[in-house]
């Protein structure tokens, strides 16, 4: 039973994690950056609904769609103003002007919001299935988490902009002959990034406190998700969040909760020597 | 500006740090250390970031691993001066044992398991307190005299490490090593096919690029006498040391100390005069940086300032993929 409670665990925290990583795997695989802001664009998410339900009583399920609007207009403006300059220089220059924003970002979140820890409390009691006892509003949050997730493989399946985001990562030269406007999509895959981390700190201010100490440690599981599942998929960020919050859960179990992070990490490197494509990759795709 | 003009100016801001003892206040003196420091860790991270092209970002686990290492050397009994050598020796055999593992990656994949180095080392560290204190921190024995003397030992050992690391750095300038490194920058596998044994290339440079971090590192620890995870293995320090470089001018001989001294010195302006914003501004800072000064302060031109600043340079969207 045990065994079960600790799968459960890591399910729903794995579910998070897809959601908080597939963002930032999608502005790195389509737009060859690594994004340094995601993990602040989750807080902003994350003290936005705090704020909204502490403030206004907006309830934190009306406040998500809103959000993540917010944020898609905030990485919309950003790509298109500031980063489509740099876009195509190498990394040191993409990662650094990221890190510069972030800077930015973070130093006005703490002046603004404070470095106060802040959760919304939704009381909804315990979920207990024969023995596997899991708080409701975790539940709930695994529940978003994963609708969001499914909601962008739909968008990116489905709809004429997502074609073209999938057309532009396969081959910009060639989607740029087919007409699509390539700064745009970037500005449009950048938003999008914004907006699922808008979304996940929306989910995450539900189920723990959030925090701007958090951006780091935030930032780190997307980095380790997008090496673990591939980058630039949805499919991969799923498999790279679930597996690392059952290892998670397990390593924190075994060896004590204090190492579970080192074993992340860990796990990220070993796979970034062996095996860069992630466990969903394609060759070709680096 | 002649190379023997810089020659002559670097020179002249050695002899300016060496003797802030003897005119300025112990602040001014503390500023001329931290600035010597940077400086050496600028142009360490210079080998495998600049000459070589791979973006690293491990310089705060070599400079952390340094902390620890000579630390406990000294805690153990070693004299302060043999600790920093252990150090030194410690933190390049760890570099070239990584290297040999971590160079496999280029590109995203490098910056990324870079950074990731900086958190296992940490995590590491401050887990495994029978040996580190975990997060608790160390104290490292102080040195006698009163804090005159020990601001005037550390300014000098600093200055000498990064003396040391400029001499290096012109050595590999001017030898075949560099020609390689840079040859790997330009083009890897085209340098692989003409002969550059590259793996090799590449371990010597991140090796370089981590011994002076070991050594800054466990002289820090001295310097300061506490040292905990947080400080040692930050990651603000790991991504300050490529930004001095490319304030600088990458891949240059001068670029790395220029560019340290004036990040430094504005650092500390920021810090001075609006506390609250301070990292906003160096955010501000750096995003400047990277539109209107793409090659450094030593390639400086008002050509390429007034063609950035008209806007005109959207159209180089296309240029590299």
């Amino acid at each position: 039973m045990q065994h079960m409670q600790l799968l459960a665990n890591g399910i729903v925290l794995g579910a998070l994690y897809a959601c908080l990583a597939v963002g930032f795997s999608l502005v790195w695989g389509v737009l060859n950056v690594i994004n340094m802001l995601h993990g602040s664009f989750i807080i902003l998410g994350g003290y936005l609904t705090f704020f909204a339900w502490h403030s206004f009583g907006i309830h934190p399920l009306l406040a998500l769609p809103f959000v993540a609007a917010i944020l898609y207009v905030i990485g919309y403006v950003t790509q298109y103003l500031l980063i489509n300059r740099v876009v195509s220089e190498p990394v040191l220059t993409t990662l650094t002007l990221t890190f510069g924003l972030e800077l930015i970002l973070y130093n006005l979140m703490t002046v603004y919001f404070t470095a106060t820890p802040q959760r919304v409390t939704l009381d909804l009691g315990v979920l207990d299935l024969g023995g596997i006892v899991m708080p409701f509003d975790r539940v709930l949050g695994m529940g978003l988490a994963l609708l969001m997730t499914a909601l962008l493989y739909v968008v990116m399946r489905g709809s004429r902009i997502g074609r073209a985001i999938v057309a532009v990562r396969m081959d910009r030269a060639a989607a740029m002959l087919m007409g699509i406007r390539v700064e745009r999509i970037y500005a449009i895959t950048f938003g999008i990034g914004a907006l699922m981390a808008g979304a996940a700190g929306a989910i995450f201010a539900i189920v723990y406190p959030v925090t701007t100490n958090l951006t780091g440690a935030f930032l780190g599981k997307a980095f380790v998700v997008c090496v673990i599942g591939g980058l630039g998929s949805v499919q991969g960020a799923l498999v790279g969040g679930l597996v690392l919050g059952i290892v998670e859960s397990i390593a924190g179990q075994l060896f004590g909760p204090q190492h579970a992070l080192t074993v992340g990490f860990v796990l990220m490197l070993v796979l970034l020597v062996v095996k860069p494509t992630g466990l969903t990759g394609v060759k070709g795709y680096e | 500006m002649s190379q023997a003009l810089r020659y002559a100016l670097f020179a002249a801001f050695v002899v300016l740090l060496a003797t802030t003892p003897l005119w300025a206040t112990n602040y001014i003196v503390r500023l001329a250390i931290i600035i010597a420091m940077y400086s050496a860790l600028t142009l360490s991270w210079n080998f495998i970031g600049g000459f070589t092209g791979y973006p690293s970002f491990s310089t705060a686990a070599f400079f952390g691993l340094g902390c620890y290492a000579g630390a406990l050397a000294q805690i153990a009994g070693t004299p302060m001066v043999l600790a920093w050598l252990f150090a030194t020796v410690f933190v390049a055999a760890f570099a070239a044992a990584l290297g040999t593992i971590i160079l496999r990656m280029r590109g995203h994949y490098f910056a990324i398991g870079s950074i990731g180095i900086v958190e296992v080392t940490r995590l590491v560290v401050s887990s495994w307190g029978s040996l580190t204190g975990g997060g608790d921190g160390l104290n490292v024995p102080l040195l006698r005299g009163g804090p005159d003397v020990v601001a005037q030992t550390f300014l000098a050992v600093m200055i000498v490490i990064m003396l040391l690391a400029f001499a290096v750095t012109v050595y590999v300038d001017r030898s075949r090593l560099g020609f390689g490194l840079r040859c790997i920058q330009q083009n890897e596998d085209a340098a692989d096919m003409v002969g550059v044994n590259t793996t090799l290339y590449k371990i010597i440079a991140y090796t370089l690029s981590a011994l002076f971090c070991g050594t800054i590192g466990a002289a820090y620890a001295s310097w300061t006498g506490y040292i905990d995870p947080n400080d040692s293995f930050s990651i603000l320090m790991t991504i300050k040391v490529p930004v001095m470089c490319l304030l600088g001018g990458v891949g240059t001989v001068f670029g790395p100390v220029v560019g340290a001294a004036a990040f430094t010195l504005l650092e500390e302006f920021f810090w001075a005069n609006f506390l609250d914003y301070n990292r906003a501004i160096l955010g501000v800072v750096i995003v400047i940086l990277i539109f209107f000064l793409p090659g450094g302060l030593l390639n400086f031109s008002y050509r390429e300032m007034l063609r950035r600043l008209s806007g005109r340079f959207r159209a180089r969207t296309e240029a590299r993929v």
